[in-house]
């Protein structure tokens, strides 16, 4: 498992998850890593796999650089989704940590 | 710092087994809006929960955004409104559900009475008014506490509960007595309780707080499913890690909602609580631990297992818990509960039984409408003796199903769910009840 170097604004960025699951298409990771970059987010870690033609992949971002309201962010992914056909999910990542990190 | 493993997890809890965080409650103090003149009484109540709550319901769906958990339900709960009635609580309970209505939460809870020692003047009036209350708003929830292991049991007001809910069921009969869905009878009841129809915002509190109720028996029974046949050191542990991984998103979203309203954080209430939805019923844990149905003997070992197992998991991953934390047994609302019922399996007295080692008590259960006033105070007493013994909070909140008798089942409809009608013992207790008095604290009160 990767490491990153916690630096103090490692700590304090908003950082979401993004879920992208649907069919597998050529161009899925480029189409949704362009969107986010057009909105200036940061992609901090991605993984992805692809289990019976189905594509799964988790990304985790920082959200800070966008200066957009997280629904604002979330509705502007929906064109990708209605091009993509992908399901998108986009959480902040605390929930995770809540549940997973003492 | 992406643990695949970790997050589909989650978002399987989430997704597919039914956790959420059932509630968030904005407890208010409201002592200081009484007033000698109760239509001046009612405006100021008005205008404080317009004012304190008016961002409660926004913030609780942005969290849910953001979070990607549902919130199922934004409540408010106030100070017991006896203590603020000086005159007629009835234009109070009108202000209040409509202020609920305003700031668009799904219940408000405290109207109240707390009587477990004796009935102030306000107390008796309010009491009066519980029937017509509960028949006429549509968000206001009722509680009167009737006994506490300190005070003993209070058997003038179990008489009079007894009464009251006869007459509430008898007006609230079209909707299948749904009015006494929205009225809890306690003993030892808790101050920072996030659940309805119980929660009010007790003496104790501060000005307001900010208490989570969670849920998420489906995630429970699901976990299980993986250690079938095991013995039940791993069925405790297996529940335990579960209650600390919900209890921890209870609180992440209690401490974001304080924040995000600049309203202190209580507590989180480590709570079961079921929804009729299929897998999402404490009933079902049971089930899975072996039992063919809830109400099967050993039940009341395994839910005695639960219940602890579920407070040891969630107290660690929570600053301040609170409320009543542990599994919930309702009948009308657990899909489990209700196929027991049906299948004859749990009668009224194993629920009885179950709430020794439960989290509250007897709630939810749709008993024949010809049951008496008496019998339903003998249930109240028998339910607070266990509760005032025991030192722990004990309930009734039972429906009389006007017009219908065993078997016939009624409907409320949504997270109050349907139930079958119980049969109630029949022999009589009218001398027993027509007493009246207190019965005294029991020895181990006497703890200073």
């Amino acid at each position: 498992m990767k490491r990153f170097q916690l630096s103090e604004a490692f700590l304090f960025m908003t950082k979401a998850l993004i879920s992208v699951t649907g069919l597998d298409s050529t161009g899925i990771i480029a189409r949704v890593a362009t969107r986010l970059s057009e909105m200036n987010i940061n992609i901090l870690d991605i993984t992805q796999t692809i289990l019976g033609g189905y594509f799964t992949m988790l990304m985790v971002v920082d959200l800070d650089g966008a200066h957009l309201s997280f629904e604002e962010i979330d509705n502007e992914l929906q064109p990708v989704r209605d091009e993509l056909k992908m399901t998108i999910h986009m959480q902040r990542m605390d929930i995770f940590d809540a549940m997973h990190r003492i | 710092m992406i643990n695949t493993g970790e997050i589909l997890q989650t978002m399987r809890m989430i997704q597919e087994e039914n956790f959420d965080i059932r509630t968030i409650t904005l407890g208010i103090n409201l002592l200081d809006c009484s007033d000698p003149n109760p239509q001046r009484c009612a405006e100021r109540i008005y205008e404080k929960i317009c004012r304190v709550a008016q961002n409660l319901v926004h913030t609780g769906e942005d969290i849910e955004t953001e979070f990607g958990i549902p919130i199922v339900n934004k409540r408010i709960s106030v100070t017991p409104v006896s203590m603020i009635a000086q005159g007629d609580p009835l234009p109070i309970a009108i202000a209040l559900d409509r202020a609920a209505a305003e700031v668009g939460v799904n219940f408000l809870g405290g109207y109240s009475a707390l009587m477990h020692k004796g009935a102030t003047d306000a107390d008796e009036r309010l009491l009066a008014s519980i029937p017509e209350v509960l028949s006429t708003t549509n968000l206001l929830c009722s509680s009167v506490n009737v006994a506490s292991t300190r005070a003993g049991i209070n058997m003038n007001a179990v008489r009079e509960m007894g009464l009251i809910i006869k007459e509430t069921a008898s007006r609230t009969a079209d909707s299948d007595g749904l009015g006494c869905a929205k009225l809890v009878v306690f003993a030892n009841a808790v101050e920072d309780n996030p659940f309805m129809a119980g929660a009010f915002c007790g003496i104790g509190e501060p000005e307001c707080a900010i208490n989570v109720g969670v849920s998420g028996p489906g995630v429970v029974k699901v976990a299980l499913e993986s250690v079938r046949g095991e013995p039940f050191d791993v069925v405790a542990e297996t529940i335990k890690r579960t209650a600390f991984k919900i209890t921890r998103v209870g609180q992440l979203v209690a401490k974001e909602a304080s924040r995000r309203l600049n309203i202190p954080f209580g507590i989180v209430d480590l709570s079961l609580a079921p929804t009729p939805a299929r897998g999402d019923s404490v009933a079902h844990i049971l089930t899975e631990m072996g039992l063919e149905y809830a109400g099967a003997p050993g039940t009341t070992a395994a839910l005695a297992l639960l219940n602890d197992a579920v407070k040891k998991g969630g107290i660690m991953a929570s600053n301040h818990v609170g409320g009543l934390s542990g599994a919930f047994i309702p009948v009308s609302e657990d899909i489990g509960m209700i196929e027991a019922v049906s299948a004859g399996a749990l009668t009224l007295e194993k629920l009885e039984s179950m709430t020794c080692v439960c989290s509250v008590g007897l709630d939810m259960i749709a008993i024949p409408g010809d049951t008496s006033a008496e019998t339903i105070s003998g249930i109240i007493a028998d339910e607070a003796a266990i509760g005032m013994i025991n030192n722990k909070t004990t309930a009734v909140r039972i429906i009389p199903a006007v017009g219908k008798k065993a078997g016939d089942r009624v409907e409320f409809g949504g997270l109050l769910g349907h139930a079958p009608v119980i049969p109630v013992n029949p022999f009589g207790n009218r001398s027993f009840i027509e007493r009246g008095g207190r019965i005294p604290a029991p020895v181990h009160s006497m703890r200073n």
